[in-house]
């Protein structure tokens, strides 16, 4: 076996030092009754190189691949290019196979990238500090709403209609649970987003408003009135970008008054993975840094008074204050952190606006040749790279027939939010840089062919 | 003209050497600046298409009706952000020196107790960076992601097989986060049986990540304590029991790295007082392909794929922690998940959940789980076969068990005589001279080459040293180390000052964490101008 390095001779001359006859006398504690004798049964034995490969490649061309057909899919994971170095450096063994860095003396390569991390996140969100990475945006939009109860010691939160549904359920299986009380709604096809709702909802229990930006349908409101009345209220503003690449183009939730911002930071480095892994970015204003979750890289100085860095605040963290942590997170997502800091230092600022442009021009050119087709809307006045159409039809069929003409067209509202009626005609459409003239026509092509 | 008969000279010359140099780099350990000290504000290492830039230009978001009106909502940015850019050549050379100041598992042993910092298979690599799964959308129509639904479900049917459990949850990211999971599923359970309880019993030797847990679910968490052989004592756990029980978060194999030998009648315990047995399954890699932990009555288990199927650590994560489940949960499992219906697979979600799971308890995260820890997982398995998996778990102990013996004569093995070990074996700091205690040794095992083993965990033994060697270690790998942990214990014995000065060899001396946490620096400031 490949990957086990002792040689028969080796394992008899270790049971001599041990004192032991056999292998499976050193699972003594087992009791007998649930010690397995043989290998378990109706699974296949080890295999060589060739043959794993061939059996998972048969699963992996069973699956139509994005970078193939014209793709037209967000709605919280977007496809971009990512440089040729940004997978070599990270499949470098010393980040690849490192552990958590709690020996920073031999640690500092993940610290100090992680110290970037943080300061990227922080900039490009417009907040004082973040953390190290969390799961994902949607765990990372429910430790929000906790942090926010916490400082604030009430327990009500209201959801913007506008935030990805996926994460409002995670926020709606959590609160169960937890006894927060949540205001939540669905969104409408128009083109305005829910602000009056949620400027009428924050009263004096209100914890937090938590809102997308840009939201699920694309839209993008000044989050400044929102975050102006929460405050009144005693309440924090929580902000949720799932797009990191929109704050190429557009204000950042700090500067706008957000208290926490968190999001998914996938678009950068990560890729589409179906859905994971994928990294939660968090952030926040330094009044409440010690209420934040996750692991925090920090600076210092060692024995010779040279900079360094480490892990620091984990008075906070669960392997320290056990069941009075502030979340019971753990591991974060390191490796994917990793990538999004040196996609990030890739392209810098300059870079990142040059890719935003390059996403908003590509998004509105698609836009206007979609509205060419007859009886298709754009319902949205402000998008970035990503827009909702109102077809003339229910999308979802729509999407499965564009697929079968090899186009992924879009997300449609059915599949995200099913049995809402009043969505089914609703199709999200992303487009960025990895979109070309030619795959605007056929998408546009084909999206006429299925109406018709 | 005379010939240079002497050339280069060949042998080193006496002279004393002073250690400084003008870089402060030490040749190939190389000082890294941040990337906010190296000048490059403007810089960058992407180019954009020609073709598309000649048609955007560079006049930015400008409402010109010759070029095209931004539909930004007037929300443009337009205060410098502060992210540097370099160059590709830059950018490699940046993270390629900080890398070279990190220890990793492809550098030597990585005896990291409860951690498992075993090989990762670099086919497990290139399988999960297939295009068919690593650029495919986690919202794409079924019919464009068969394939990717069959090896999610094959994954499954795999670690249902391999811990005779019922059923798995594939959507869980991480331990903890699998933690939550199956306390989540307990407690709809007994919601649904109309049987709310409030209190979740964890022994003092589990891992931090299951109180918090607990406490993040909503329940109040009590301690068990542990016997004197380092198991959890059952009388004192049946005392405890009672209808305000609802779970008992057990770890099997524990954290003192012994197997629970009444892990059966604990479960019946806790099953007689109306209550449920959650298993941390950090440690399975320890038993897998040996015992089923539905065979010993669990209700509920995590798996850690980075520990048992070797996944990257990546410096701290992404992790992954799918949790199998008892019949009796099975119903209340989250969403969503793959189901296979004939010769199709079909995704699970809110929409079709009340059809087939109509008491689930929902959903956990967005989108279905850690697609690219399951390629690599399922990748580790069938290179490995049932066959191998076996030999995973006996290699695996077997090493551990070598290094407590070689060790118990000159470290104190607290748990040493109650028999073998499982996967890692305990030490302590006891009989450590001159106020000398594990982290000395730890970091006098950093100057030797090695990273250290976990310090200071699990709790029940004070100056814990917990060292996991895993499987895929060689023999003289593993006899290596013990030379090393004898030479540096017997340093600490003899109360060696110079430890409490270790390490000296490593890219930073021991580093000031008081500081760190009382005037945090969380990111980088520009000095003051002046």
């Amino acid at each position: 076996m490949r990957y086990l390095p002792l040689a028969p001779a080796d394992r008899q001359a270790m049971l001599a030092a041990i004192g032991a006859s056999s292998v499976e006398d050193l699972f003594v504690d087992v009791p007998e009754a649930a010690r397995l004798t043989g290998r378990i049964r109706g699974l296949p034995d080890h295999a060589g190189e060739l043959s794993v490969e061939r059996q998972l490649g048969s699963l992996a061309r069973r699956n139509m691949v994005a970078g193939e057909v014209p793709f037209f899919l967000g709605c919280g994971a977007y496809r971009h290019h990512n440089p040729a170095s940004v997978d070599h450096l990270i499949q470098r063994g010393e980040f690849l196979t490192s552990y958590t860095p709690y020996q920073p003396e031999i640690a500092q390569g993940t610290l100090q990238a992680l110290f970037e991390f943080q300061t990227q996140v922080a900039r490009l969100y417009g907040c004082d500090v973040a953390n190290a990475s969390m799961y994902d945006g949607s765990t990372a939009c429910w430790e929000a709403v906790v942090m926010a109860r916490r400082v604030t010691r009430r327990g009500k939160a209201v959801l913007s209609s506008g935030l990805h549904p996926h994460y409002v359920s995670v926020c709606e299986t959590m609160a169960r649970f937890t006894g927060d009380v949540l205001d939540v709604a669905l969104p409408e096809l128009v083109a305005e987003t829910d602000a009056e709702r949620l400027l009428a909802a924050i009263d004096d229990e209100t914890s937090c408003v938590v809102v997308q930006y840009p939201d699920i349908l694309g839209r993008i409101a000044d989050l400044a009135p929102i975050a102006e009345r929460a405050h009144a209220k005693g309440a924090l503003l929580i902000a949720v970008v799932t797009e990191p690449v929109a704050l190429g183009a557009i204000r950042s939730p700090g500067e706008m008054g957000a208290d926490i911002v968190v999001g998914e930071g996938q678009s950068l480095g990560v890729g589409l993975n179906f859905g994971g892994p994928y990294v939660g970015l968090f952030a926040c204003q330094d009044k409440f840094v010690r209420q934040m979750p996750g692991r925090l890289c920090g600076e210092t100085v060692d024995a010779e008074g040279k900079r360094g860095f480490v892990l620091t605040l984990s008075t906070r963290e669960q392997h320290i204050r056990r069941e009075k942590a502030t979340s019971n997170i753990c591991t974060n997502s390191g490796l994917c952190a990793l990538a999004f800091t040196i996609h990030m230092t890739l392209l810098g600022e300059t870079g990142l606006r040059k890719l935003a442009e390059t996403n908003h021009f590509l998004a509105t050119e698609t836009a206007e040749r979609l509205v060419e087709i007859p009886g298709v809307e754009v319902i949205n006045d402000s998008f970035f790279n990503e827009f909702t159409l109102r077809l003339p039809k229910e999308a979802r069929p729509v999407v499965r027939a564009l697929a079968d003409k090899g186009v992924l067209g879009g997300v449609s509202l059915g599949r995200l939010y099913p049995g809402a009626e009043a969505l089914e005609n609703g199709l999200v459409v992303a487009v960025t840089e990895t979109v070309s003239r030619i795959d605007i026509q056929a998408f546009a092509a084909a999206l006429e062919e299925a109406l018709a | 003209m005379s010939m240079n008969r002497e050339g280069r000279p060949t042998r080193p010359q006496d002279a004393e050497a002073s250690g400084e140099t003008f870089t402060g780099n030490r040749a190939l350990m190389l000082e890294e600046p941040l990337i906010f000290e190296m000048g490059e504000e403007n810089g960058t290492g992407v180019d954009f298409d020609e073709r598309q830039e000649e048609t955007i230009g560079h006049r930015g978001f400008e409402h010109d009706e010759d070029f095209y009106r931004d539909r930004l909502g007037g929300l443009q940015r337009r205060a410098p952000i502060g992210l540097p850019g370099l160059s590709e050549p830059q950018t490699v050379r940046h993270y390629t020196r900080l890398s070279r100041q990190n220890y990793a598992i492809d550098l030597g042993l990585f005896p990291l107790g409860s951690c498992t910092m075993k090989h990762n298979p670099r086919l497990n690599e290139k399988v999960a960076r297939m295009p068919g799964f690593a650029d495919i959308h986690p919202l794409q129509p079924a019919d464009t992601v068969q394939g990717a639904y069959a090896l999610i479900d094959m994954l499954a049917h795999w670690l249902v097989t391999l811990t005779g459990m019922h059923s798995v949850a594939m959507s869980p990211k991480a331990g903890a986060h699998g933690e939550l999971c199956g306390l989540l599923a307990i407690r709809s359970a007994l919601e649904a049986r109309g049987d709310a309880r409030a209190v979740v019993l964890v022994p003092e030797s589990a891992h931090g990540t299951n109180p918090a847990t607990a406490a993040f679910a909503g329940y109040r968490v009590e301690n068990i304590p542990a016997t004197a052989r380092g198991r959890v004592d059952l009388e004192a756990l049946k005392a405890r029991l009672g209808p305000d029980v609802a779970a008992v978060m057990i770890t099997n194999p524990n954290t003192c790295g012994l197997f629970e030998p009444e892990m059966i009648a604990i479960s019946e315990a806790v099953h007689a007082a109306g209550a449920l047995v959650y298993c941390d399954g950090a440690n399975f890699n320890a038993i897998v392909g040996r015992v089923r932990p539905g065979d010993l009555g669990i209700d509920a288990m995590h798996i850690n794929l980075h520990k048992t199927f070797s996944t990257p650590h990546g410096g701290g994560g992404p992790g992954s922690g799918p949790v199998v489940f008892s019949e009796a949960l099975t119903p209340f499992a989250p969403l969503p998940f793959v189901e296979k219906q004939g010769d199709r697979y079909e995704l699970i979600e809110e929409e079709t959940a009340g059809e087939h799971h109509g008491r689930t308890f929902g959903r956990m995260t967005a989108f279905h789980g850690q697609m690219g820890m399951f390629t690599r997982a399922m990748s580790y398995i069938l290179s490995h076969g049932a066959d191998g998996l076996r030999q995973v778990s006996g290699d695996a102990v077997l090493n551990a068990n070598y290094i407590l013996r070689e060790l118990e004569d000159v470290l104190d093995a607290p748990f040493g005589a109650s028999g073998p070990c499982m996967h890692e074996a305990l030490f302590s700091d006891k009989g450590f001279a001159g106020g000398l205690t594990t982290i000395d040794l730890a970091k006098g095992l950093i100057d030797e080459g090695f990273h250290p083993m976990t310090m200071y965990f699990p709790l029940v033994v004070h100056g814990a040293m917990l060292v996991e060697p895993t499987e895929t270690e060689s023999k003289a790998a593993l006899d290596q180390f013990i030379g090393a942990m004898r030479s540096v214990a017997e340093r600490a014995k003899a109360g060696d000052q110079s430890l409490k000065a270790a390490p000296i060899h490593a890219p930073r001396r021991r580093l000031d964490e008081t500081l760190a946490a009382r005037r945090p620096i969380l990111v980088y400031k520009a000095p003051e101008q002046g």
